[in-house]
């Protein structure tokens, strides 16, 4: 009753849509402040817990990737639903990225390129019920749900991410500014 | 101060800049090493005044720098809050009108659009992505164009037709439908008379026109905008640093 009232764990969810996960290895990357971060957050759901639905509400949620398919949408809508804080993490969170790349062809077109048979039929385009929909384009997360922050870069380094959690852990507004802020 | 010492001065942000008869607010501040956001003007080309990103106040009124003439006793606002907040807008409309992804772009750190996202800390483009298709044209030997990271500055339009006097690129279509075109019969670059040493073919200051075979030979960390942001290279924008590479020449 009389222990000392520690500050409360931030709760911190992670997850990659349509990503690399280089912007988790990004996160790595901040070595041995890892340990630092232990001490002020939990993870919940997270390929680092490999926690595979946001057990309660979460702080803060990192995206990231962009929104491909419909497993996606899924995903992202649950995290917006279980975060008080939503970041899209990384350029293809931001605007579609890499993936993107794939916006300005038809996605039949692309599938059947991809996957069709040596005499040219497009019996071998994966249609297990099981399997996500691709949507029509790779969306950046912000067209899909509401977003408070935004951390470009491709990765984002990891001091970049480390600025940013730190600023938001002690009720700082972010910033990133030159020269953490890279688009590449 | 006298009247005399007046007569050729005007204020940016309270400061007093000395101008030439003649300059633009835009010249006189890079003259004064004073910066201006900017991305469709160059010094050795005339004024085009469509990218808005010089809009400044003046006298209460807002005005693109670099089209408007320096006179005595104007007074400029010029770095406040309100205008980058507008100049920020401005960007992300460009970044979401034509499809700019830095990470596999060859210009990255050289390139004025993104350097000015950097400086203005554009986190986002914010608004919904057009993601329109358009056409690259890699018929050239020596030069590639694609279309994707056009900004519609002209500046490949102006230093052709008036540094080279070759006429090579036009502005085509209206509104969305713009597009760079190329004045060749095919309509291609490699049959237009584009010399990879042509003002046109090194002027762009976003991706869209790139020498070929050059790529990452300066690699990313090491390129223009990298050491410091393009708010502190005045001297650049202003085209001080070939002056300054031709003295040590001679």
């Amino acid at each position: 009753m009389n222990a000392p009232m520690l500050p409360r764990k931030l709760r911190i969810a992670t997850t990659s849509l349509s990503g690399c996960f280089g912007c988790h290895m990004s996160f790595l990357d901040i070595d041995e402040r890892l340990i630092e971060l232990a001490g002020l957050v939990e993870f919940d759901r997270s390929p680092i817990t490999d926690i595979k639905h946001c057990s309660q509400r979460c702080d803060v949620a990192l995206i990231e990737g962009g929104v491909c398919n419909a497993e996606n949408v899924h995903v992202l809508r649950e995290l917006r639903a279980n975060a008080k804080t939503l970041v899209a993490l990384g350029a293809c969170a931001v605007n579609g990225g890499l993936p993107a790349q794939r916006n300005h062809l038809d996605v039949g077109r692309c599938l059947s390129q991809v996957y069709r048979t040596p005499d040219g039929t497009a019996a071998a385009i994966p249609n297990d019920p099981e399997l996500p929909l691709l949507l029509d384009k790779v969306y950046p997360i912000n067209e899909i749900v509401r977003v408070d922050y935004f951390l470009p870069g491709c990765p984002p380094s990891g001091d970049t991410i480390w600025k940013f959690l730190t600023d938001l852990l002690t009720g700082r507004t972010p910033r990133i500014e030159h020269p953490l802020l890279k688009f590449d | 101060m006298s009247e005399a010492n007046n007569a050729n001065t005007f204020s940016i942000d309270g400061q007093r800049i000395a101008f030439e008869p003649g300059q633009t607010i835009l010249q006189a501040a890079l003259a004064a090493g004073v910066y201006i956001p900017h991305l469709c003007h160059h010094p050795d080309l005339k004024p085009h005044g469509s990218c808005k990103l010089c809009t400044v106040v003046v006298n209460g009124r807002n005005g693109s720098a670099c089209t408007q003439k320096a006179m005595p006793g104007l007074e400029v606002e010029n770095n406040s809050p309100a205008l980058n907040d507008r100049r920020r807008v401005l960007l992300q409309m460009l970044f979401v009108e034509g499809n700019h992804f830095c990470p596999g772009c060859e210009k990255s750190g050289n390139c004025q659009l993104q350097a000015l996202a950097y400086d203005l800390e554009m986190l986002t483009p914010h608004f919904r992505h057009a993601f329109p298709v358009r056409q690259v044209d890699t018929s050239h030997p020596d030069v590639w164009l694609d279309r994707n990271r056009c900004v519609m500055c002209e500046l490949c339009v102006r230093a052709s037709r008036d540094l080279d006097g070759k006429n090579v690129f036009m502005l085509a279509g209206r509104g969305a439908d713009s597009k760079i075109v190329v004045n060749s019969p095919s309509g291609l670059l490699g049959d237009s008379e584009l010399a990879p040493d042509d003002r046109a073919a090194q002027v762009c200051p976003v991706g869209a026109i790139l020498p070929k075979r050059v790529g990452y030979a300066v690699p990313i960390g090491q390129r223009q905008f990298d050491a410091q942001p393009i708010s502190r290279q005045v001297d650049y924008l202003a085209g001080r640093h070939l002056a300054d590479a031709e003295t040590e020449v001679r």
